[in-house]
């Protein structure tokens, strides 16, 4: 299942909800991304998130497809936030459920490698000084490459 | 033919609206010639596109290389690399 959504989620509400739709799986990864509260020396008050409506959605079930594709999941859940958030509430949580451990942590690194550089999401951040929009790191660009 | 053109993060600031439908001329028919079109259009557009290698585009929201052809898409947009999750 993958849910973008304005209003805040419960990481643990949400995985305790997922758990109980796969009670045959040995293993069940979850990964949950939180605002930050600083960058470098600077403070970050509140960090907005802007998407693609529709796209976003479209890209979520391209890459749940695909990972449903290269490893055998039980369950996969994404859900992802977009308008305001203050640190340090959840952004993204993303749980995969498997037999065994395996498959769940391989498919949950991929799903947020892949979504770090293909789902249509924009961070800008609020400093004392300014807003100013995230720019994309070589780093999570890497990481996405591992999958190829 | 009406194009539904949208822009996100620094290239809707820059063009200085979200999106627009325009009808391009049918010479056309690529996202790279769009970016051409789009760049006379106004000042604010001429900024957002600027540099071309800090865009992204999606045609009919699937992510494409400008080189990408647009045949007969309704909706292209712009936007610089993602930043999510």
């Amino acid at each position: 299942m993958v849910r973008v959504q304005k209003h805040a989620f419960d990481p643990g509400a949400e995985i305790n909800a997922f758990l109980a739709t796969v009670p045959k799986s040995g293993g069940v990864a979850t990964f949950v991304g939180q605002v930050r509260d600083f960058k470098g020396a600077e403070t970050v008050h509140a960090m907005t998130l802007e998407h693609y409506p529709g796209m976003a959605e479209r890209e979520f079930a391209a890459l749940a497809a695909e990972a449903r594709r290269r490893w055998v999941l039980d369950g996969l859940l994404i859900i992802h936030r977009y308008g305001e958030l203050r640190p340090p509430e959840p952004i993204v949580l993303v749980a995969t459920a498997a037999a065994h451990r395996a498959d769940a942590f391989a498919a949950c690194e991929f799903l947020m490698d892949w979504l770090k550089t293909k789902a249509p999401f924009w961070k800008k951040e609020a400093f004392e000084s300014g807003e100013t929009w995230v720019a994309s790191s070589a780093d999570d660009e890497a990481r996405a490459q591992r999958w190829k | 033919m009406a194009l539904h053109v949208l822009y996100f993060a620094w290239v809707k600031d820059k063009v200085g609206r979200g999106e627009e439908t325009l009808s391009p001329p049918p010479a056309v028919k690529t996202v790279s010639a769009l970016m051409d079109w789009l760049a006379t259009q106004s000042p604010g557009h001429a900024a957002a596109f600027s540099d071309r290698r800090l865009i992204k585009a999606a045609v009919d929201q699937q992510h494409v290389d400008h080189g990408a052809a647009l045949d007969g898409a309704g909706e292209v947009a712009f936007f610089p690399p993602v930043t999510g999750g």
